[in-house]
């Protein structure tokens, strides 16, 4: 402890004194103030920067749920009207077959009536022609028979005879 | 490209370290123990003048190479004059009607002989004169606080050129300014109060450390190593405690809530030179630390000259040189160790207890 008291010189811990002061408050004006603050100011930028990217990366999740989730809706969306699609058109497939054969069955049945009522009428003309003939061939085949007395003599006797009284 | 030169420079100022100052010893003839010791010694004291070289010529006398420095004294009056004068405390110096001598480092008034008269303890009786010299110590106080200077300012500079991008040699102490700020400051003092302790942190931390890595060249500089130096930074360290501290701080020292009255009473004195030993801790830690290195790493470079055979001196080489690295870890250990403490002080000065009687 002597040997330390007596080895303090004190002039030197007065210039020590002096001059550290002075050179805390120089570097305070001219290095730490601004170096903290520089480097305060990055930090926070650096944390503003990466607090906005994470936004920005949770806006683009978002997003692309939200993609997901229209695409996903538009999926199915799209399955319903092609369901719907199909279903109407084979609906009108079948309608259409039904039409046609209903339609067709009509027109058969129609040409059928129009064949019997043809079939009819001709039958019917033909009765009439053949009455007609019948009649024309039965008065000249009379006009033949009764030309002469003698024959018409004869058709009355023979009448005569097969009448049987 | 730049980075490289810098670390070949560091490398060959640290491999200096053990060559050069050896060189010290070359000439010193005699080479025995005592000479050693005296050296050693003589080195770790502040010293009037920038000794580079001393040896011994042929002729038997001693040849300083070195620089002289200014000494001023309040002796009855302002009184400055070149240390040259003192022909390193081997003549009498006359200034107008005084008579000075330089013995043992320290500055005493003598008679025109330069007669120093002792008493039965064997320590000078002489007057002596309040010494203002800028020493070899104070010369390397003002080159470091010029090198800081410009290094921090660069530093803060290169900021507002380089878009908030720390740019030039500074660069390289940016992570340290942090490391300060975010492991030392912050986790000691707290978020709340750290701020206007950090230009003293940062300055004290650097100052140390600067000056701790100056003692290791070659130059032979041993200010950190000095007790009015170490005296003066605990000094600070404890009136900043003292003078921001809280009332939660004396209440702590003087009446220490949440204990039985007569601990109280006895706690209060021994919490009181609490206050005073902390810092007295700093200073004597810091002081001995780095006087025990260089007192160590001379020797172990004296072995080489007083073994004078291969074996022993490329030993004494080699665990000179393991030395040296060790104290570039100390250098930077001692600077953290003061910055941490003083932090602790301040915290402990500034904090607030929200639940005061839970201890």
């Amino acid at each position: 402890m002597d040997k330390l008291i007596n080895e303090f010189s004190f002039g030197l811990f007065f210039w020590q004194l002096l001059i550290f002061i002075g050179l805390v408050l120089l570097l305070k004006k001219f290095a730490w103030k601004p170096i903290l603050d520089a480097i305060n100011e990055r930090e926070s930028s650096i944390k503003d920067a990466l607090s906005s990217a994470d936004i920005a990366r949770k806006e683009i999740e978002s997003l692309n749920e939200e993609n997901q989730r229209i695409i996903k809706s538009a999926r199915s969306e799209r399955e319903a009207l092609l369901k719907e699609a199909r279903n109407t058109g084979s609906k009108i497939i079948e309608d259409a077959k039904q039409e046609a054969k209903d339609s067709a069955n009509q027109l058969i049945k129609q040409a059928q009536e129009s064949i019997e009522s043809e079939k009819r009428a001709a039958i019917q003309e033909l009765k009439n022609q053949v009455a007609g003939i019948a009649i024309q061939i039965a008065e000249k085949v009379l006009h033949n028979e009764l030309e002469n007395k003698e024959k018409q003599n004869k058709l009355i006797k023979q009448l005569i005879k097969e009448t049987k009284l | 490209m730049l980075k490289k030169i810098h670390l070949k420079t560091l490398i060959l100022i640290f491999l200096g370290i053990g060559v050069v100052s050896a060189n010290d010893f070359k000439g010193s003839t005699k080479n025995n123990k005592e000479d050693i010791k005296e050296y050693i010694l003589h080195h770790l004291q502040d010293s009037h003048d920038f000794n580079l070289l001393s040896y011994t010529n042929d002729k038997g006398k001693k040849v300083h190479f070195g620089i002289p420095l200014p000494v001023i004294l309040w002796d009855n009056g302002l009184k400055i004059f070149s240390s040259e004068k003192f022909h390193h405390g081997e003549t009498v110096a006359q200034i107008g009607k005084d008579y000075y001598k330089l013995h043992h480092n320290k500055i005493y008034k003598t008679n025109s002989k330069g007669e120093i008269f002792y008493d039965e303890s064997s320590h000078p009786t002489n007057v002596t004169p309040i010494d203002f010299s800028l020493t070899k110590g104070v010369v390397s106080i003002i080159f470091t606080s010029i090198i800081m200077f410009f290094l921090f300012k660069s530093l803060a500079d290169s900021y507002k050129k380089n878009n908030k991008i720390a740019k030039g040699i500074g660069r390289y102490f940016e992570p340290i300014v942090l490391y300060v700020r975010d492991e030392i400051a912050i986790p000691n003092i707290g978020e709340k109060h750290y701020k206007k302790y950090m230009s003293y942190l940062l300055t004290l931390f650097f100052f140390i450390w600067f000056l701790n890595i100056l003692g290791l060249t070659p130059l032979g500089i041993n200010v950190t190593g000095n007790i009015a130096v170490t005296f003066c930074l605990a000094l600070i360290t404890f009136l900043i405690t003292n003078f921001t501290a809280k009332k939660v701080y004396w209440k702590h020292i003087f009446w220490m809530p949440g204990v039985p009255l007569p601990m109280k009473i006895a706690l209060a004195p021994i919490e009181l030179l609490g206050v005073i030993i902390k810092p007295f801790a700093l200073m004597i830690r810091l002081y001995a630390n780095i006087s025990a290195g260089h007192i160590v790493l001379m020797s172990l470079i004296s072995l080489i000259f007083i073994f004078r055979n291969w074996l022993g001196s490329s030993l004494s080489f080699i665990l000179a040189f393991s030395i040296s690295i060790i104290e570039i870890l100390v250098a930077v250990l001692q600077a953290y160790i003061f910055t941490v403490l003083s932090a602790l002080y301040f915290g402990f000065a500034v904090e607030e207890h929200d639940h005061e009687d839970d201890h």
